[in-house]
């Protein structure tokens, strides 16, 4: 461990080459990580299942969607239905399938919201300073102010329930969290020397913020990236649950939960299979997070390797 | 520190009226006309001319801002589409509800997390630090209303030990609002609980791993007095912040939590205002709990400043 944090801080003092190289290096470590940490390798797997279902989801789902059989309605988990069906009839099993790629597109679609707005203000906020620092950072204030869903729930509300104000809202909520992080990130870096070598032979702003310090602050990025996705599908189900997310009759794990709240009783597998779904997948974004922070994050490698050393 | 308390004032003051902004300008995001999609069905030209000018929508903008800043000051939050009570007053009758529930959650939360945190890092690598550290991940990844539905499932369901769900006030009859409250707080407390129990865990072995533990060690203090002298003081100043805020945040009123289990605290409020287009009174809602999360916050950092006097030098 010791090696590797002596090869970082070489990196960071070769210049501005260096740079690229030290993000490469943290790339190559953080996935060599991720390849020996079982957990990692588990929610990855699991990653990679929900992209494929996510993607081919209707060609895969063993019936339509919104295939009614009033005839067989709240039928237990059995070989025909694994999951069973629900009040109208339809297939839990297939529901839930078609539902991930609603959690997914929603999650990378408000992540990269998030992350695009949130790193561009943070990056003008910490190169620049100054007034425009205070006014970015007074506005990222503001919004931290709102609790999380709280917020989102507003948003949607002025702007109508629907897929895309879902996303807007969850990326506006995000915005943040991104804009704190890099802003920290960019104060420590612009005052390293090859930041000021930079600006000695006379690159510009917008070549020093490109090619220097955004990949110096990538790591922190990449791990709040990951741990966001988990989130912002945790805030999808909440919004969906609470009616302001897609729209019926497309399914949404979060809807399906909500619309089976009230067989609950009478038919669990209505209310098992849809949130167990969203526990696994954010459960696995989670603990790519985790495994992605314990690499990368400097701070936190701090506490792993006193909790080593006391262990 | 009188210089810090007053620049922490004057910091969460800018924010506040960054808030009250947003929230004003909620109003002005709704596609069309608030006060007809509000209406709706129900629109007659008097009722809808009454309360737009109620609601100072034929004013200039900026003067409608500073109306709604100025009333909003005198605790006047405007007068709810629906039912035409003052916001103030409704926002106000459902604190109770909320509050008895966000404070019985994070009393159980604590009552969880104390113990696991310290336990998991004292004696880390054993059995129930892997026990600890799988119950906070499973906190953390677990949707709270699904968890929620696991327990109407199992408690009011299978075993029928407790109502589904439904409100007792705490003073009407302690009994049944305990029996009401269980469920909703264990499950929000859950959550909280894992929350708390990782932060505690990582500042217990932050403090484990400096030199005056090492130092008390090595002069041969027991582990118990160590922990408790030692440790724990120390430790535990950063977990007073994250009780609080989870508690602020509570305070907001979980709403899907309160939706599920028919609570009618703050949160459902919201839900309703949303379902029925009540623009004012979320408006309101939104305000107050914004306001109260930022009053929360400043007293934890001026607390906080007091039981760690390094803070008000950085």
């Amino acid at each position: 461990m010791s090696e590797e944090t002596e090869a970082t801080r070489s990196g960071e003092e070769t210049g501005g080459g260096g740079a690229g190289r030290r993000s490469d290096g943290q790339l190559r470590r953080a996935l060599s990580a991720l390849r020996h940490d079982p957990l990692a390798l588990t929610g990855t797997a699991v990653l990679a299942l929900l992209v494929v279902v996510g993607v081919a989801g209707p060609w895969l789902a063993p019936s339509g969607i919104n295939e009614v059989n009033i005839d067989r309605m709240l039928e237990a988990p059995s070989w025909s239905h694994p999951f069973g069906t629900d009040e109208l009839g339809r297939d839990v099993l297939s529901r839930v399938m078609v539902a991930a790629r609603v959690s997914l597109q929603v999650g990378l679609v408000s992540v990269g919201i998030a992350l695009v707005v949130g790193v561009t203000f943070g990056l003008f906020a910490g190169y620049y300073r100054g007034w425009l620092d205070n006014v970015l950072m007074r506005c990222m204030d503001v919004l931290f102010a709102f609790p999380v869903l709280l917020l989102a729930v507003a948003i949607v509300a002025v702007l109508g329930p629907g897929l895309l104000t879902a996303m807007i809202a969850i990326g506006v909520v995000y915005t943040p969290i991104f804009a704190r992080v890099t802003r920290a990130g960019v104060l420590s870096v612009r005052e390293q020397v090859f930041v000021r070598a930079a600006v000695s032979i006379g690159a510009s702003d917008l070549r020093i913020i490109v090619r220097h310090v955004l990949p110096n602050i990538a790591a922190p990025l990449i791990v709040q990236t990951s741990l966001s996705l988990a989130f912002a599908i945790l805030s999808e189900a909440a919004l969906s649950f609470l009616g302001l997310g897609v729209q019926p009759p497309e399914p949404a794990w979060g809807r399906m939960l909500y619309d089976g709240r009230g067989f609950v009783t009478e038919a669990w597998w209505l209310g098992v299979f849809p949130g167990a779904a969203i526990f696994l997948t954010v459960l696995a974004f989670n603990l790519v997070g985790d495994a992605l922070r314990d690499v990368l994050d400097p701070r936190q490698l701090t506490v792993s390797e006193s909790r080593r050393s006391s262990g | 520190m009188a210089r810090f308390v007053l620049r922490r004032l004057l910091q969460s003051g800018v924010v506040l009226l960054g808030v009250t902004l947003v929230v004003f300008l909620l109003l002005q995001l709704v596609p069309g006309d608030p006060v007809r999609v509000a209406l709706g069905t129900r629109f007659d030209p008097q009722t809808y001319e009454a309360l737009r000018a109620r609601a100072g929508l034929d004013q200039p903008l900026v003067v409608q801002y500073f109306d709604y800043l100025r009333r909003a000051l005198t605790g006047d939050l405007g007068v709810s589409f629906r039912s035409g009570r003052p916001v103030t007053e409704i926002v106000l009758e459902r604190l109770p509800a909320t509050l008895s529930l966000a404070v019985t959650a994070v009393l159980f939360a604590m009552l969880v997390a104390f113990p696991l945190g310290i336990l998991s890092a004292i004696r880390s690598g054993s059995l129930i630090d892997h026990a600890a550290r799988v119950f906070s991940q499973f906190g953390v990844s677990v949707p709270d209303f699904w968890m929620g539905i696991m327990g109407i499932l199992l408690f009011a369901g299978v075993l029928g030990w407790l109502p589904p769900s439904g409100y007792v006030a705490l003073t009407e009859d302690p009994g049944k609002w305990a029996s009401h409250v269980a469920l909703p707080a264990a499950t929000v407390g859950l959550v909280t609980a894992s929350i708390l129990t990782r932060f505690i865990r990582s500042s217990m072995l932050e403090v484990l791993s400096e030199d005056y533990v090492r130092t008390a060690e090595a002069k041969g203090l027991r582990t118990r007095v160590v922990v408790l002298r030692h440790v724990l003081r120390n430790a535990l100043i950063p977990v007073v912040t994250v009780v609080a805020v989870q508690l602020a945040s509570l305070l907001g009123g979980v709403i899907v939590i309160e939706v599920l289990f028919a609570w009618p605290g703050i949160g459902r409020l919201t839900y309703d205002a949303v379902q029925a287009r009540d623009y004012p009174v979320l408006q309101g809602a939104v305000l107050l709990v914004a306001a109260l999360f930022l009053l929360v916050n400043l007293l934890v950092d001026i607390l906080y400043a007091r039981l760690d006097p390094r803070i008000t030098v950085k």
